[in-house]
């Protein structure tokens, strides 16, 4: 079997162990054999990213060739995505046992069965090279994680669930509008073919409007400023390790698939002239970064804090795209994995809190410093990352993105991501200050450490945003690869 | 002949679409929200099917005498995007009920003011 035979593997594993999670009882099976399937997803996308960084990949399935039939096609960019998706899910789901034990007492084999159905969807959507079944994975992913959001025991979760739902499925319509109208000019839906049929028939309306639907679409699957007003409340009131997996996975695939249009479909020369669109992102960055940190000093729930923290790095991340160069854009692929450590980490440890303490709340916090000292030097640690102190993985990505500044003289926007990067210090702080300046109240509970099963996971995770703040080979090496996949389609404007 | 009324279909689809958006923006009852977001779905799904069909083309059946017939593909994607609508459709109504039950209710002001005495 070769990798190319292996590589649709990473999607169908968890589709089927879905099924069999469905049926089965209990608290421990379809724990362990969800488990099962991500590690071996994470695998195979382990395995992937290597050989699809020599050669792009080609996998038609029932062996109708392409454009005909469907085709899995993956490049560098998508292989680097697809092993943060999976690997993600085989990280945080040690953690997932207690944590979800305790939040979700019952039903957990459906529990887990929707959890590996968005995990399908999402690495589906990052391997598919098909623009309709984009459309059906997506939709996939996204019914399987309105039903975990709705899990969260606070029944708030039902409303932020049923928010999700209409506002993504609104998006979800604008990406099959933006596909409908490709296809109707060019008569194809693979993505490969589609780049080469699309220049001769670009300069229409019709390809101008699907730019346009695709990029709003996908702005909102991605929660980019405007369009982020569903991300808060589903992140806060899902159950921890919901919060955890989303957190670190779907608004980046979100942001993949935005990519992946803009720049393979419309050649950057072409959709970077037609639509303002340096000049939007670059805005709309901005404007996440600071209305995300802003928002997020002010919360009194820490899960909400990291929530609006999350529409703060969309935005340095489109701020990376924005810049429409090569190190632009690898500083935004950088952040899109660097993030999910981070933020992965930061929720693990938020929800560690919430499984000895039962709430979020930054009064819940205080002195825990003490009597919890792993739990929240995890915290802290993550913390740094998140401002981007050197000898972080946060550091290395927004270093890269000032480089990508400084390269076109931008220096209005190095400040702006110092300024931002300062707010990330007092929000973090504000934590830091109740954990370990303030006494906790004799009416609140006293708690001890976090169960060992909990603790571990949370601190593989600060380590790996310490390892990839030191050795940079495999993130700077991937994101660079996965930039230069995006362009070579295309000249730069 | 290119009148406007040789575009129809694609009148119906903007206009249902704009039906559609505008229930789901304006509406405060959750199920009337599900209601606009069919409606503009739907409007999605006639725009592809429209697209399909050729002037003067048969049906997609390969026989004797038929040169001309329409392209049946938008078919088979429409046909999946309708069991995506519906698993939509059930997802919300299904929330829908459970918001019933924790609520007492599913129309958005009276949620909003239940909502603040949640605190945060």
């Amino acid at each position: 079997m070769t990798i190319t035979e292996l590589m649709p593997f990473s999607v169908l594993v968890p589709l089927i162990a879905s099924l069999v999670c469905a049926l089965l009882p209990g608290r421990f099976w379809p724990w362990a054999v969800t488990l099962a399937a991500a590690i071996a997803s994470a695998i195979i996308a382990a395995l992937t990213l290597p050989a699809a960084a020599q050669t792009t990949l080609s996998y038609a399935f029932g062996n109708w060739p392409p454009p005909i039939g469907i085709e899995y096609r993956v490049d560098a960019a998508n292989a680097f995505v697809a092993l943060l998706v999976a690997g993600m899910a085989a990280i945080t789901l040690p953690w997932a046992k207690k944590s979800v034990d305790k939040e979700v007492p019952e039903r957990q084999g459906t529990f887990y069965a929707l959890f590996l159905l968005a995990l399908a969807g999402l690495l589906g959507i990052t391997l598919s090279g098909d623009a309709f079944n984009i459309f059906v994975f997506l939709e996939i992913s996204s019914l399987a994680t309105y039903g975990l959001i709705a899990y969260g025991s606070d029944r708030r979760a039902l409303l932020a669930s049923f928010r999700y739902l209409i506002m993504g499925t609104v998006g979800a319509t604008f990406l099959l509008i933006g596909i409908g109208f490709l296809y109707v000019m060019t008569g194809t839906l693979n993505l490969h073919d589609l780049s080469e049929r699309l220049p001769e028939v670009r300069d229409t309306s019709t390809v101008r409007a699907a730019l346009a639907f695709i990029i709003v679409g996908m702005g909102l699957k991605l929660a980019m400023l405007p369009l982020h007003l569903w991300l808060p409340n589903a992140y806060t009131y899902a159950p921890s390790f919901v919060t955890v997996f989303l957190a670190g996975t779907a608004t980046k695939v979100a942001l993949y698939v935005m990519l992946r249009f803009v720049f393979t479909v419309f050649a950057p020369d072409w959709s970077f002239v037609v639509l303002p669109l340096s000049t939007v992102l670059m805005i709309l960055g901005v404007a996440g970064m600071f209305a995300g940190s802003w928002v997020a000093m002010f919360q009194p729930n820490i899960k909400r804090m990291l929530a609006y923290s999350s529409v703060a790095q969309v935005g340095y991340m489109v701020l990376g795209v924005s810049l429409v160069s090569v190190v632009g854009l690898t500083a935004a692929f950088l952040h899109l994995f660097n993030h999910a450590l981070m933020k992965a980490a930061l929720f693990m440890a938020v929800g560690t809190v919430i499984y000895q303490v039962g709430s979020a709340r930054i009064e819940q916090f205080r002195g825990l410093g003490r009597t919890m000292p792993w739990t929240l030097t995890a915290f802290a640690l993550a913390g740094l990352s998140i401002i981007g102190v050197p000898l972080t993985a946060g550091f290395i990505s927004k270093w890269y993105l000032i480089q990508a500044a400084l390269d076109q003289g931008q220096w209005v926007l190095v400040a702006l991501i110092l300024i931002t990067s300062l707010m990330a210090i007092i929000y973090i702080w504000r934590v830091i200050e109740a954990a370990w300046f303030k006494q906790r109240e004799p009416d609140q509970q006293a708690v001890g450490e976090a169960p060992l099963t909990l603790l571990i996971p949370t601190w593989v995770l600060v380590a790996l945003n310490f390892y990839f703040g030191i050795d940079t080979r495999l993130t700077v090496g991937g994101a660079t690869a996965a930039a230069e996949a995006l362009l070579s389609g295309g000249l730069l404007p | 002949m290119m009148t406007a009324l040789s575009f129809f279909n694609y009148w119906v689809v903007v206009i249902l679409m704009m039906i559609g958006f505008y229930c789901v923006i304006a509406r405060g009852n959750m199920v009337k929200k599900i209601m606009g977001l069919n409606l503009f779905q739907t409007s999605v799904f006639i725009l592809f099917i429209s697209a399909g069909k050729i002037v003067g083309g048969s049906t997609p059946i390969l026989r004797e005498g038929v040169e001309v017939y329409s392209n049946p593909l938008p078919h088979v994607l429409i046909l999946t995007a309708i069991v995506v609508g519906i698993a939509t459709t059930a997802v919300g109504l299904a929330l829908a009920v459970r918001i019933n039950e924790a609520y007492g209710s599913i129309e958005d002001d009276y949620i909003a003011e239940e909502e603040d005495g949640d605190g945060q």
